[in-house]
């Protein structure tokens, strides 16, 4: 499977996405600069964690007209897989591939630490090789992730088992409904704020963020 | 001409920045204040013959984003 793990100015976690999906067999990973305007030969996009444009005027906001963002919205249009890690959940929520924002976190601090995630449903490219109920420990850096969408989104959220990944136990950020990942309703475009890809390694505490990817591959 | 948006967060969104000025007001010495919410202000210097059109779809698709957000656009001469 080759991965197109994109970079916008002020991206950094690319490198981490680059990495992991090295440990994985039967994969190749190339870094995308946001100017080139083609996906052409790549099965797969990653929208990686960072600080894009510096957060400028909203997380994700800029990031979102930049030339490469014609190509993931034709890709994700044709059905390609689109994964948003922290920073790309927020770029693929301005940009629409995924309903909703994300604002500042409740308690206005940033957080960094291992959170505890529910799988809510195995029933997606992204979870298939989870079971639902599960528990993923993965850590979360962010200082805006708490999820917002109006009542009838979020009520079309659940009707269509959306969700895919919930905070399980204390809310770190006051997402509505606890709400840590979604996907889009065709299924293909999944958003989260938590780093899988610093929970590929048991050295770095826990290697529970495999199991995504795992997903992908299958 | 002249252009100033003004984005405000929306009333059903949570503000806790607004909540943490609210507190910074009471330590400053004003008492009783109520709600407050934070936004931004937006100054353009337009191109000449930009239309409220195309403005209103610059506000919508950039610089405010109406899942969260609300805009007021006035435009000067």
């Amino acid at each position: 499977m080759k991965f197109a793990v994109l970079q916008f100015p002020g991206s950094n976690c690319d490198q981490d996405v680059i990495q992991a999906l090295r440990t994985f067999e039967g994969t190749s990973a190339d870094y995308v600069w946001h100017k080139t305007t083609s996906l052409a030969d790549f099965d797969a996009v990653v929208v990686p964690g960072g600080f894009s444009y510096g957060d400028y005027l909203r997380c994700g906001a800029i990031a979102r007209f930049s030339p490469i963002m014609g190509a993931v919205k034709e890709f994700a249009a044709n059905g390609g897989t689109v994964l948003g890690i922290c920073n790309g959940f927020q770029i693929l929520c301005e940009s629409g591939l995924l309903p909703g924002a994300l604002v500042r976190n409740r308690d206005l601090h940033f957080i960094c630490e291992h959170v505890n995630l529910r799988v809510e449903s195995s029933d997606s490219r992204f979870t298939s090789k989870a079971k639902a109920g599960e528990v993923l420990n993965i850590p979360i850096a962010h200082g805006e992730g708490c999820y917002f969408a109006d009542e009838a989104t979020i009520a079309e959220l659940k009707a269509n088992d959306q969700i895919l990944v919930r905070y399980a136990g204390r809310n770190p950020n006051g997402s509505l409904d606890a709400i840590a990942g979604i996907r889009n309703r065709a299924g293909n475009v999944f958003g989260l704020m938590p780093h899988p890809e610093r929970a590929c390694d048991p050295l770095l505490g826990s290697a529970d963020g495999r199991v995504i990817f795992e997903s992908l591959l299958s | 001409m002249k252009a100033v948006v003004t984005i405000m967060p929306k009333q059903s969104v949570l503000d806790p920045q607004g909540a943490a000025v609210a507190q910074a007001m009471q330590h400053h010495g004003l008492g009783g204040v109520g709600k407050v919410r934070v936004g931004k202000s937006i100054e353009i210097e337009l191109p000449e013959g930009a239309s409220e059109t195309t403005l209103h779809e610059l506000c919508r698709d950039l610089l405010s984003n109406p899942v969260i957000e609300d805009y007021t656009l006035a435009i000067q001469g």
